[in-house]
């Protein structure tokens, strides 16, 4: 009689254990989800501050410009102040444009190309479109983990409040691709 | 893949285990020899214990900066190396790490690279300015991605207990070995016939104990070089990249200043010595890296992919074992992220095509595109749970009720 109660009793606690173990589980992967989508504001965030950087070394050798550069603050402080993926989404693919016309300014200015200043800004320009391509990646393999948890068995059972993450990318490219920065 | 990662962590705790065995083996033995008697034996291995403890303590304190001054590396911030700054903090990104590992640089012209840090917030990757002269920014980005795969896959922390372990033994054995020398007749007289079977285990023990200690810790050591491949393919996403880094890296003949065996271990590549600049390789047994052709075969055999699947199946391929279950590698997906850029516009246009490929494989596998009609985004959901994407993942907008 009393074996059968200590026997239920260790049943119970390892249930316990177990769902405790579960949820906790499907909580840190669904905070990592937060965390990398999180990642990817940041990098964007990352892309609008360098854009005055360029337009300063740029217009020191493409005067005439003064329309695009004119444009290209426009569309950034409108990136900037997008609220919301669906606005940020459609500034973000506007500066892109914008970027890749003011690089296309660069190509008739050799001596700008290979200045310092434009080389380590081209650097910085690389590695920023790196970061967001990589915090893209980042996000994609922890929403497959989290999913992955989510999903199997027995996991599932305890999963209802966890809603499923989606695996995306962007097809609009523009917005978070490489400008053409030719090498 | 962290799970997978964690789940290999299990054979290499047992490896771990494995080591501690011997080391209290070795305890015995020596108790054996020198004491007689059950209670001797036990003392040794009390004792064998109480080394490595010391011995592990001393190190938990000296800590990683210890091995950074070991190696004459100097710290190096943003302006200095913006390049290899950005490397490392885009990696950090692709692993998603809590925080970028410090950067160092050792003033040294043969290529290689090591990382450092016990926990991954105290990490450090340190290459050698020869490195940096030699590898384009995509080869870079590899090396570092593996450094990095070391401190996500805690490898620091694991090798270190593991060479320390491996330490204790091989100078408990020495330390018999001495004794022996000295003083050891006076006590094999005294023993009888049962206890000269005993001496005779204690012998063998003590003399086997290192060799077998050194084979386990050079497996570990080579497994975990694996996985730190895979790991910098899966993060780069660029496989090809790490590869020709390390073709560069072993096929230069300058001989490494750090000759320190107690830092060889660390580096990417086996640091290049004196004597094996003349007679090449040693047996692959006692090595704490696998040859570099090999695993450069083995990255490139990966085709398309770059998760860690994909490097199971070129493993398997390469060498006919594997590397790990495969089934624990299953669960990973990857081919839904697109590689990312490596850098520049080279890259751009595979990266394109590799989109494509996996694009097409999806749809051929069943998932479905879903755009939203407010932003713009594709979603591509996987079959069977159409009924569960309701929402664009962009912006929350509804999707319309019928699906394209």
């Amino acid at each position: 009689m009393t074996i059968g109660w200590i026997l239920a009793a260790a049943a119970a606690a390892l249930l316990l254990v177990w769902g405790v173990l579960v949820y906790n589980g499907l909580v840190r992967g669904r905070n990592e989800v937060r965390n990398a989508w999180a990642q990817i504001d940041v990098q964007l965030k990352r892309r609008h501050d360098l854009v005055p950087n360029l337009v300063e070394t740029v217009r020191g050798y493409a005067r005439h410009e003064a329309e695009l550069f004119e444009r290209v603050a426009e569309v950034r402080a409108r990136a900037e102040s997008a609220h919301g993926a669906r606005d940020t989404g459609a500034a973000e693919e506007a500066l892109s444009r914008e970027l890749g016309r003011v690089m296309a300014v660069v190509e008739a200015y050799p001596e700008l190309k290979a200045s310092d200043n434009f080389l380590a800004l081209q650097e910085e320009l690389a590695s920023t479109e790196n970061r967001i391509g990589f915090a893209r990646q980042a996000y994609n393999d922890a929403v497959a983990r989290y999913n992955t948890r989510r999903e199997m068995f027995p996991n599932n059972l305890l999963a209802g409040s966890f809603a499923v993450a989606e695996m995306f990318e962007l097809s609009d490219e523009g917005a978070r691709s490489v400008p053409v920065v030719e090498t | 893949m962290w799970q997978q990662i964690r789940a290999n962590r299990r054979r290499s705790v047992f490896v771990i285990a494995g080591m501690g065995l011997l080391l209290l083996a070795m305890g015995a033995g020596l108790g054996a020899l020198f004491g007689g008697g059950g209670a001797a034996l036990g003392f040794g291995a009390l004792a064998a214990l109480a080394v490595w403890l010391m011995l592990w303590w001393t190190s938990a304190r000296g800590g990683d900066d210890a091995m950074l001054r070991m190696a004459k590396a100097r710290e190096v911030r943003k302006e200095d190396l913006p390049q290899l700054v950005n490397v490392v903090e885009e990696m950090s990104i692709a692993a998603a790490l809590d925080r970028t590992p410090r950067v160092f640089v050792v003033d040294d012209p043969a290529p290689n690279a090591f990382a450092t840090g016990r926990r991954p917030d105290k990490a450090a990757v340190s290459v050698t300015t020869g490195l940096l002269t030699r590898l384009n920014r995509d080869e870079l980005q590899g090396v570092v991605a593996h450094e990095i795969g070391h401190i996500k896959n805690r490898d620091v922390a694991l090798m270190v207990t593991a060479g320390i372990m491996l330490g204790s033994i091989v100078m408990l054995a020495d330390l018999g070995a001495r004794a022996l020398w000295l003083g050891g007749a006076r006590r094999s007289r005294g023993s009888g016939g049962g206890g000269a079977a005993v001496m005779v285990i204690a012998l063998v023990t003590v003399i086997v104990a290192p060799i077998l200690a050194q084979l386990f810790y050079f497996a570990l050591s080579r497994r975990r070089e694996y996985l730190a491949d895979a790991s910098g393919a899966m993060f780069t996403r660029y496989p090809e990249g790490l590869a020709s880094a390390l073709e560069k890296i072993s096929g230069t003949r300058v001989v490494q200043a750090d000759q320190s065996r107690v830092t060889a271990p660390m580096y990417i590549v086996r640091p290049r010595t004196a004597r094996a600049a003349h007679s090449r390789s040693r047996s692959r047994w006692f090595s704490t890296h696998p040859p570099a052709e090999e695993r450069i075969r083995v990255l490139r055999r990966m085709g398309g992919g770059a998760g860690l699947a994909d490097y199971l199946q070129a493993y398997r391929r390469e060498t006919g074992d594997p590397l790990m279950r495969a089934d624990d590698a299953e669960s990973v997906q990857t081919r839904g992220a697109a590689p990312a850029a490596a850098s520049g516009t080279a890259a751009a246009a595979p990266a394109v095509s590799a989109r494509e490929a996996s694009d097409a494989l999806l749809r051929g596998s069943g998932y479905a595109w879903r755009r939203c009609a407010s932003c713009g985004a594709t979603a591509k959901v996987p079959p069977g749970v159409e009924g569960l994407v309701q929402r664009c993942p962009r912006c929350r907008a509804p999707y319309p009720k019928s699906t394209s």
